[in-house]
């Protein structure tokens, strides 16, 4: 007999936007509040979590094409590519800098060198936590 | 009375109420006598108690700081959203897995349903 799942599927379906939101708020909020990349990653990669729960890692699969080993690898690069970024302008490595702009919409805005570094930790904590569930969860 | 007297009167009421009725949805845990009774006990009654404490957080800081928090209001809508979810999960994972009832339950009505169900399929 095969269940119906109706309920988890539809709830998974709402829930994961308010998941994603979240980690994008997290990720954003790290320079001033509780928050930053490593947890915004993680909890992206809990949102993909949920997904797979519900829905079956094939379905998954095919809406969200992406190798998440690439994924790790590439936030690995954009963190490491950040900090040599520094010693383009005679800078020790890692540094960072930050400056303030009028953008369009939000006015002045404190933009840092920062949150790339924090992009590729988000990207490789989703990359890494993702295949480790994927790796263990598969069928022998 | 000012405004903010009323208000922290009313966040008053709702942090106590939703902390009475997170312990009454404990003792419901405790004295009720099977899985799905006790689901019942712990899914509905801490919920409304959960989102009665987030509320009056909501409120106080809303009140006296001026803070909108818009994550506790997110938090409330989550909460509202999974925790039924969870408990109606938790009750199909236990009736799947053929918890009994408890003595004193009279019917069985997903019994019938998926009897019916298999015996169409077969």
């Amino acid at each position: 007999m095969k269940p119906n799942d109706v309920i988890l599927q539809t709830v998974t379906k709402i829930v994961t936007f308010i998941i994603l939101t979240f980690a994008i708020y997290l990720f954003l909020a790290g320079h001033h509040e509780p928050g930053g990349g490593f947890i915004g990653g993680l909890v992206i990669a809990s949102a993909l979590t949920l997904l797979y729960l519900a829905f079956d890692i094939e379905t998954v699969r095919e809406g969200l094409p992406v190798d998440f080993k690439v994924v790790a690898a590439v936030g690995v690069f954009i963190a490491v590519a950040t900090g040599m970024g520094s010693i383009l302008f005679d800078q020790p490595f890692l540094s960072q800098a930050f400056g303030y702009f009028n953008l369009p919409i939000f006015g002045k805005t404190e933009l840092a060198t920062a949150v790339l570094f924090d992009l590729g930790v988000a990207l490789a904590v989703v990359g890494t936590g993702v295949t480790i569930i994927l790796s263990i969860s598969r069928d022998a | 009375m000012s405004i903010s007297v009323i208000v922290k009167i009313v966040v008053t009421v709702l942090i106590l109420g939703g902390t009475a009725l997170s312990i009454l949805s404990a003792f419901g845990m405790l004295r009720l006598p099977d899985v799905y009774t006790r689901t019942h006990a712990a899914t509905k009654s801490t919920t409304l108690g959960v989102l009665c404490t987030l509320l009056g957080t909501f409120l106080y800081f809303w009140q006296t700081q001026d803070i909108v928090s818009i994550r506790l209001l997110l938090g409330i809508v989550f909460v509202f959203l999974t925790a039924p979810v969870a408990g109606h999960l938790i009750c199909r994972a236990a009736y799947r897995s053929g918890v009994e009832l408890a003595q004193e339950s009279t019917e069985d009505e997903l019994k019938k349903v998926l009897d019916k169900r298999e015996k169409r399929e077969n």
